[in-house]
């Protein structure tokens, strides 16, 4: 401290930084305090983040492994009767050929898969099995099984008579029971399975029958409400593929274009004004509502199916074509007027100014923006709500027109499914399908802004 | 069919482009200067080949089914004219099974093979007269093209004019966006005002819809005002969640943090952003909501694991990056001389910041804060899955609500039955939700427009 000097001036002012001085030390602590309250809400944002990610993949990554039995089943001739596979003649027409093939396909239906599957259980367990305990025996597989053995069967009917080996899921209650998400110590009545099927099941594990082995159904299969352990998101990641390609069909090239009109040529009056606002504000509105228009006009106007990829394509491009045209613009109004200016001079056209200069220069902000687009057309739940997506789908859609679901809506689906200890696992898989997919889309975007970004 | 068709088309347009091409340069050998450069010549012959037959391809095939399945239907016995437009259906289905090929399994009516093969004959025809008119348009235009052909021919131009116009109509595909959305909202609103009053609906303190298949008469009451109070809760919960956090968050970002924090927080925080809002639903009800219930029998509140608090929390996490990166562009938009100036009187930062920054960026940070509010009004998924649905009038946000979103999704729902109030009511509640979000929007944007023209 300069006492020397201070001596030399007047003593208000020596107040005056006096009262400067000793605010110093509580405006220092407010600084403090200021900058600590930043970075608390950054590390709040970080740790929600942590949270959420964490608590998904806890619960959604061992839903990826799933309880497998591997069996060796006896296609027993004397209970699998069934006559030859009918072969379509010239004179019959596809309905009349239809209708014989469904005889056998009846034929094959009627046929006691399960008692097969029980006689290869009964081969690994211990000790006679009455026929009374055949319920408990049944609950250690999934339903869903024996159809999948009869598919097998029909693809091939010569594996009649011999003995095949077959990976069977093990059913939903048995593979929650053997992960421990359910409480061991709870008693008989407040358990899903038997006493006896509980036994059975870690009978089976201790023998190396039942192995957790990579869920294959998950990717493979359709939703099933049957059997609960064989449901998959081979559907609802079809109906997205269909929706997705559509997005992208009709979004892309609507969206650059009237983004290059907008940003390029329209003239500035009040209807390009309009239509700016208008684009704005589309941005904007409610995810929701751009559902409630594909009812009334889409469904409910045009007739188009419920429940359809091609109608879900289409809202979700409306939805997405603000977001593009605006990332397109920002990335047409990054390019410096220069540019534009050079070419006009040497004698291009305006057309040919924007198309053969601006627009390469723009492409790869274009594409970034369109990428972002895509992925939230993708994890969109709402809209598809509203035109019968959530239903049932127990197929996997072939074309646009097909019953099909979505990704997110199928996580709707699982989430609100009653057996609640098996599928809060599987939603959780299903989420982290999805995030990985919408995070891949995202890090391409971010690869492609990197690779070819300039700096004017 | 049509695919190959278009095909057609296309590789004829290309054909027309040669044409053109070499016609044109042909007429250059002469010596003459062109006004265009020949690939130009070439564009406009195949517009002019292309364009005409390629739009009647589509008014045709908008129009085809319908007029041929008149024709049959008139075609059909008169003692059929009695049939109910269910039956009819039936019927035009299986003459469309006959007529296609398939075939029909059992029993067969005289008539219906008549009429399938009128339809077949009809379908010939029509596909026949298609093709025969695409040809005699593409060739005419073709030839006219081609004979216009002249260096005088200002090809380029006519060219460009084309693809303006088409880029033009691309970006009214948005202005037709927003119509449809406001028509369907308010031709369906308008429907359900027809039975029941607005100001019963605006007004209305109870929302008891019941069921429409019911038949008992009673109409159920549709209040908007609990759902109203419902979304205003959850969305004030959620803004007293984003708002500090990001607000705080975007601060210390732009302000304080080093580097490094910097290019690793800002894309962790953007992720938030793009992860759909299903997954903060599914979060919410499996993690949240049990932890707040949990803390809450641990402090001796009841909360609900689903509840306002829950849906508002959540709906806060996934707004925070929102919040925070329109606060980042806006903060640092305001000028360093109004820094310098603080700085140089000898403010602290977080007094400059606090005194000088966020007064100056006031206008655009509340701008923000509106279109945050927005997108918590708008937001459907978290609300579906954490709000617990339960449309009552209280003040108590640890108990479960519903609002405008959760009842849109309800009551449309796999029903499109746009015949009952039960499900009309979605359409007014869209309505009131899109003009809730416009007017949000519209003042938000009125603000920002202003703040930036401040500084610029």
């Amino acid at each position: 401290m300069t006492t020397t000097n201070l001596d030399t001036v007047d003593s208000r002012r020596r107040q005056r930084l006096d009262t400067v001085q000793r605010s110093l030390k509580s405006r220092h602590a407010r600084e403090r305090r200021f900058q600590g309250m930043g970075l608390f809400a950054v590390i709040t944002a970080l740790v929600l983040v942590t949270i959420l990610f964490a608590s998904i993949l806890m619960r959604g990554v061992p839903a990826f492994w799933q309880a497998t039995l591997y069996l060796d089943v006896h296609l027993d001739p004397e209970v699998i009767q069934v006559d030859e596979r009918p072969v379509r003649q010239a004179a019959e027409s596809p309905a009349q050929f239809r209708e014989r093939e469904l005889v056998w396909l009846n034929q094959l239906g009627m046929v006691n898969w399960n008692g097969l599957i029980d006689e290869a259980l009964k081969a690994h367990l211990p000790g006679e099995i009455e026929s009374r305990q055949t319920r408990d025996l049944r609950a250690l597989v999934a339903s869903g099984e024996r159809f999948a053995l009869r598919d097998r069967v029909m693809e091939n009917p010569g594996l009649i008579g011999q003995t095949i080996s077959v990976k069977m899921l093990a059913s939903a209650d048995v593979d929650v029971w053997l992960k421990g998400n359910i409480d061991r110590s709870l008693a008989d009545s407040r358990q899903q399975l038997s006493a006896q099927t509980r036994e059975w099941a870690d009978y089976l594990k201790e023998q190396g029958v039942i192995r957790n082995s990579f869920s294959t159904a998950l990717f493979l299969n359709t939703d099933s409400r049957s059997s609960p352990a064989s449901a998959g998101l081979a559907g609802a990641f079809m109906g997205s593929l269909f929706m997705m390609l559509i997005v992208i069909a009709l979004t892309v090239p609507l969206g650059v274009a009237s983004a290059i009109y907008l940003e390029e040529f329209a003239p500035r009056n009040r209807l390009t004004d309009l239509i700016e606002i208008n684009i704005n504000n589309l941005a904007a509105v409610p995810s929701i509502v751009f559902g409630l228009l594909g009812a009334a006009i889409f469904v409910g106007y045009l007739g188009l199916p419920l429940s359809a990829p091609l109608v879900g394509g289409l809202v979700l491009t409306l939805m997405t074509l603000p977001t593009i045209i605006i990332a397109t613009r920002a990335a047409l109004r990054s390019i410096p007027p220069s540019i534009r200016q050079a070419a006009l001079g040497i004698g291009a056209s305006r057309v040919q100014t924007v198309f053969h200069h601006v627009l390469p220069l723009a492409l790869p902000g274009i594409l970034t923006g369109s990428i972002l687009g895509v992925a939230q057309a993708l994890g969109e739940t709402a809209p598809l709500l509203l035109i019968g997506m959530n239903a049932f789908v127990a197929n996997v859609p072939s074309s646009p027109m097909d019953q099909a679901t979505a990704l997110p809506v199928q996580i709707y689906l699982w989430q609100g499914n009653e057996l609640r200890n098996f599928f809060e696992a599987r939603t959780s898989a299903a989420i982290i399908v999805l995030l990985g997919l919408m995070l891949s889309l995202n890090a391409v975007a971010i690869w492609l802004r990197k690779k070819f970004e300039t700096r004017w | 069919m049509n695919l190959v068709l278009i095909a057609t088309v296309l590789i004829v347009m290309a054909l027309a482009y040669q044409i053109g091409l070499s016609r044109s340069r042909a007429v250059a050998n002469g010596g003459v200067r062109l006004h265009s450069r020949p690939g130009y010549y070439g564009v406009l012959v195949a517009l002019w080949c292309g364009l005409p037959a390629l739009l009647l391809f589509g008014v045709w095939l908008l129009l085809q089914d319908a007029i041929i399945e008149m024709l049959v239907v008139n075609q059909l016995p008169p003692e059929l004219a009695g049939l109910s437009e269910r039956e009819m259906q039936a019927l035009m289905r299986r003459i469309g099974a006959l007529a296609s090929g398939q075939g029909l399994a059992g029993e067969v009516e005289a008539y219906e093979i008549a009429a399938a093969q009128q339809m077949t004959r009809l379908e010939s025809m029509g596909r026949l007269a298609m093709f025969a008119s695409m040809a005699v348009l593409a060739v005419v235009g073709l030839v006219l093209a081609q004979r216009r052909i002249s260096p005088q021919l200002r090809a380029r131009n006519h060219v460009e004019r084309v693809i303006t116009a088409l880029l033009a109509l691309s970006s009214g595909v948005a202005i037709l966006t927003t119509v449809g959305i406001v028509l369907s909202l308010l031709g369906e609103a308008v429907h359900f005002f027809s039975y029941i009053s607005p100001a019963e609906f605006f007004f209305g303190t109870v929302w008891n819809p019941r069921f429409s298949s019911a038949g008992s008469g009673g109409q159920g009451q549709f209040g908007l005002l609990p759902l109203l109070w419902g979304t205003v809760m959850i969305s004030v919960i959620a803004l007293l969640v984003a708002i500090p956090l990001g607000l705080m968050t975007a601060i210390y970002m732009a302000e304080y943090a080093p580097p490094w924090l910097r290019s690793v927080a800002k894309p962790v925080i953007e992720v938030l952003a793009g992860i759909p809002t299903i997954v903060y639903g599914f979060f919410a009800l499996i993690v949240i909501g049990p932890f707040l219930s949990g803390l809450g029998d641990l402090i001796g509140i009841n909360i609900r694991a689903t509840s306002a608090l829950t849906a508002g929390l959540v709906m806060g996490i996934m707004i925070i990056p929102f919040v925070s990166s329109l606060s980042d562009d806006i903060i640092t938009q305001v000028p360093k001389s109004l820094r310098d100036g603080a700085l140089g009187l000898g403010a602290t930062k977080s007094e400059m910041i606090r005194q000088v920054v966020l007064p100056a960026a006031l206008p655009g940070i509340v701008g923000a804060f509106l279109l945050a509010a927005s997108r918590a009004i708008g937001e459907t998924m978290i609300v579906v899955l954490a709000a617990g649905n339960n449309p009552v009038l209280h003040a108590n946000p640890f108990e479960a609500v519903s609002t405008i979103t959760v009842t849109i999704v309800n009551q449309l729902t796999g029903d499109m039955d746009f015949s009952s109030p039960q499900s009309l009511v979605a359409f007014a509640l869209g309505l009131t939700l899109f003009v809730i979000t416009l007017g949000l929007n519209v003042i938000a944007l009125v603000v920002v427009r202003k703040y930036r023209q401040q500084y610029e």
